[in-house]
């Protein structure tokens, strides 16, 4: 819904009649940081979908797998990489300070930046 | 077959709620309105209607209460007065602009300060610009009348717009008069069923209701609110004709009261038109042809039509019971939509103002006839010697 | 079948709330709001305060509500909800509308609830619509640039509570809102918190099929309002629930009970010191606001604990 509708063409009322269209708002260049799988083996726990404010973890629902993030959308806040118990355990288990984006973590946090220099996105 | 009844006002809007038997009421208490739902709640107890009744904890709740329901797909009524009505302002609004067809019965009180209870028309004035119709009533069963064609009204799909009906407090809404209640059936006839077209309550197809409307956008949905209103001018004149028809009564955008070969009108609104009837009545038995426009709609203002109607009358004098502070001479706000109307309709006249009974303050025949004194005067003159006056105001 | 309340199994269930909206990165609105839909398997109707969730989620014209929602005013979620409630309930009743187990949830911020919203709130549950409030308390009026509320801890920085020369934040301690619910003798009330997301979900069905109407607390991060970084939304919360400044508890049919004792009471200061909005607490001339607190905190968690009978 890009282009600018007249009065006849909308609904009355402010009325929103395709509710759930904020799908097509793309949010995911908001992002300073980018949630990327990195080496830890996922468990499919599921934590990182239940707390992410966005919606932005990607679920293959039949497979019970977690396959992802929804670029699209994800602001790229952190929270998924921080609840995430498989990036607790890499930590636990690492000696000394482990970077947000260490690849030994299950979900990393990479600077967008670091996507936007070879075009990536 | 109808039947008559000794009413109040009051008791007339109840009986038309009783009949119309809403989906939701909420309400909450306020002299002069408060034994409309109070009947009402009887009518509930005794399983008279199917309503949900709303024993709102003020007014703005009973507003915000409406305007859910109303969303929802429920058929909604209400009754509030002065104080109830400022405090609803904010929802009174929103009603409008989320095309709620909510029906109230606004029982005119003055707004306070000082606190008072009786009629006068501050209350509704103030909601003119809010984007609800508004219907006026010289008595209890013209507010009978207007409650239930108000329903068919709102929401006939061109407008779907609330609707306010008033009478005035006390006057009319406290007084017993020979009302005529139609037949129950024939009433649930006319009225039919709300048909709403965007329920809330349908969760298989979700919708938003009141979502947050930028410059991008909010000023089209102003400019539907725009087209509804003028939508609504034919649906009330549709609506009205049919009403006529089945019941035998007479009803216009304005009732013109021997106006035909009128030298000078009066315009006035609710009860002090019934009193202006005897003035003119006394009047024309003296020779002088004197007439009197009462005004019914309000909201949408049929200013064309009234300007039509007072063409060809040498004076006329508006009669507001309200003030307008800091307008324009502090005038009456009836008194600037009429002069509005008669400039851009080129009936060019002389016209007065006449503020009149706040606060209750009666008005007697006597008085009304001293106006159209003036008014014949300023016909005979061609000129207007003062623009406002404040009738029965002690100096 | 009710769904498992388990991440995995939650996760299958299509989203209600879709993505696309404009809550800041890591906002913990969004977090409740995910985590008590998924909890509900039945259909909802939801009203909507003024304020951050409302705004950012329905931007006209976009709307990220799957389900039906309306937004009236600030002050009246409750009272739109008690008149969609009615709608249902008539309608049903008169054959006009197919009953379907609809659950209706209001939400409110903070300031639309424990404020200028209160006098609506206690009036609908009064009332005993079939409904669950659901305020998100981020402890101010962030959608206005983070006012001051009855919510705001004792001591927070905000814009109209500002840590001045003179007056080091907000002076007076937090409205306890849900005791003032308790009192309504509803048949459910309840505080929670997203870190503890089985006990939210589970008191969220409870709410929700309690037979009246329910009202729950809910503490919800806002990383712009109380300045932490926007991945310490969840620990932050857990630090709130841990110090017992945001206690996890039910008042069912008015029996009272904790939900969730913290194996080792953190002190405040813990919690305090992992955001911005308290960070003049520590300067020397402040420090003793932080024992005020905690003086405060406790005494309020004893008697909690008392009528809990965990005395
Ligand atoms: C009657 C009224 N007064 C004030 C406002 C301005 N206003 C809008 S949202 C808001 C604050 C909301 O605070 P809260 O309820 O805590 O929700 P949050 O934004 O923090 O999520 C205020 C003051 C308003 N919209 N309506
Ligand atoms: S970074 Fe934040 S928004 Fe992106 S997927 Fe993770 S939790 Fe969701
Ligand atoms: S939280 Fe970590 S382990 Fe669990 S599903 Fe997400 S990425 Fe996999
Ligand atoms: S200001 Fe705070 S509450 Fe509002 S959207 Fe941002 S994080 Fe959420
Ligand atoms: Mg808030």
């Amino acid at each position: 819904m890009t282009e600018m509708k007249g009065w006849k063409e909308i609904p009355i009322g402010g009325m929103i009649l395709d509710a759930g269209n904020s799908e097509a708002y793309n949010t995911g260049d908001w992002r300073a940081f980018r949630p990327v799988p990195g080496e830890a083996e996922c468990t499919n726990c599921m934590l990182c979908w239940l707390n992410c404010p966005d919606s932005s973890i990607l679920v293959d629902a039949e497979n019970e797998e977690m396959t992802g993030f929804d670029l699209k959308h994800c602001k790229g806040c952190g929270i998924c990489a921080a609840v995430c118990p498989v990036n607790a355990g890499v930590i636990r288990r690492a000696e000394g300070e482990v970077e947000k984006d260490d690849p030994r973590l299950c979900i990393r946090m990479v600077e967008e930046g670091k996507f936007q220099e070879v075009g990536n996105e | 077959m109808s039947k008559f009844e000794a009413l109040t006002g009051n008791a007339a809007v109840s009986n038309a709620m009783r009949q119309i038997n809403p989906d939701v009421v909420a309400a909450y208490p306020i002299t002069p309105q408060t034994d409309t739902v109070q009947t009402f709640s009887e009518f509930v107890a005794d399983g008279l209607v199917d309503t949900e009744f709303v024993t709102v904890e003020s007014e703005h709740s009973a507003m915000s209460a409406c305007v859910g329901a109303s969303a929802a797909g429920a058929r909604v009524m209400t009754a509030t007065s002065a104080n109830g009505l400022a405090l609803m302002w904010e929802i009174i609004y929103i009603a409008a602009s989320n095309r709620c067809p909510i029906v109230m019965s606004l029982v005119n009180r003055a707004l306070s300060a000082p606190i008072n209870i009786h009629c006068d028309h501050s209350d509704v004035m103030g909601m003119r610009d809010s984007g609800w119709i508004i219907l006026m009533s010289e008595n209890g069963q013209e507010a009978y009348d207007n409650i239930i064609q108000a329903i068919r009204i709102g929401e006939h799909p061109d407008v779907l717009l609330p609707v306010a009906v008033c009478q005035d407090g006390f006057i009319t809404s406290h007084s017993l008069e020979r009302v005529e209640l139609f037949e129950d059936g024939e009433v649930q006839d006319f009225v039919g069923t709300h048909e709403p077209q965007w329920p809330l309550l349908d969760v298989e197809d979700p919708k938003t209701y009141g979502p947050l409307d930028f410059y991008d956008y909010y000023y089209e949905h102003k400019r539907q609110q725009v087209e509804a209103m003028e939508k609504a001018h034919g649906v009330i004149r549709e609506v009205t004709q049919e009403f006529n028809d089945r019941f035998g009564r007479e009803y216009g955008l304005f009732e013109a009261y021997r106006m035909d070969d009128a030298e000078v009108a009066v315009i006035a609104a609710n009860s002090t038109a019934g009193t202006a009837k005897t003035a003119v009545d006394n009047l024309r038995d003296q020779g002088l042809k004197a007439g009197l426009l009462k005004l019914r709609v309000f909201r949408p203002f049929p200013g064309q039509e009234l300007a039509e109607a007072l063409r060809g009358v040498s004076a006329v004098a508006v009669m507001d019971r309200a003030i307008s502070f800091g307008s324009m001479d502090n005038a009456g706000p009836l008194f600037s939509e009429v002069v509005s109307a008669l400039t851009l309709n080129d009936v060019h006249v002389p016209i007065a103002d006449y503020v009149y009974g706040l606060g209750g303050r009666d008005i007697r025949p006597g008085e009304i006839e001293n106006v159209y004194q003036e008014a014949f005067q300023m016909a005979e003159n061609g000129k207007v010697e003062r623009r406002v006056r404040y009738l029965g105001v002690r100096e | 079948m009710v769904t498992k309340l388990t991440p995995k199994e939650l996760a299958k269930k299509e989203e209600r709330l879709a993505p696309g909206h404009r809550l800041c990165a890591g906002c913990g609105a969004a977090i409740v709001v995910r985590q008590m839909l998924a909890a509900i398997d039945e259909p909802v109707v939801l009203a909507n305060a003024t304020g951050c969730l409302e705004v950012a989620t329905t931007i006209y014209p976009y709307s990220s509500w799957r389900v039906p929602w309306i937004h009236n005013a600030f002050e009246n979620a409750a009272s739109t909800m008690s008149g969609v409630e009615a709608a249902y309930r008539s309608m049903v009743r008169q054959g006009k509308l197919e009953e379907k187990d609809v659950k209706f949830i209001a939400y409110g911020g903070d300031g639309g609830t424990y404020d200028i919203g209160i006098q609506a709130l206690s009036g609908a549950v009064e009332r005993g619509h079939q409904f669950l409030y659901v305020c998100y308390d981020n402890g101010a009026y962030m959608n206005t640039g983070i006012q001051r509320s009855s919510a705001t801890p004792f001591g927070a920085h905000t814009t109209t509570s500002p840590a001045g020369k003179v007056i080091p934040g907000k002076q007076q301690f937090r409205k306890d809102l849900t005791k003032v619910m308790a009192a309504h003798d509803i048949p459910y009330v309840a505080q929670a918190a997203p870190s503890k997301w089985r006990d939210l979900m589970q008191k969220t069905r409870k709410a929700v099929n309690c037979g009246g109407p329910a009202f729950m607390n809910v503490l919800a991060s806002c990383n712009r309002g109380w300045r932490h970084e926007t991945d310490e939304t969840i620990e932050v919360t857990q630090l709130a629930v841990d110090s017992c400044f945001w206690p996890l508890y039910e008042v069912e049919n008015g029996e009272w009970s904790l939900t969730y004792k913290p194996r080792k009471k953190v002190p405040v200061k813990k919690w305090l010191e992992r955001q911005g909005r308290f960070s003049h607490l520590f300067r020397d001339e402040n420090r003793h606001m932080i024992d005020e607190m905690q003086e405060e905190v406790d005494r309020r968690w004893e008697k909690l604990l008392e009528r809990c009978g965990e005395g």
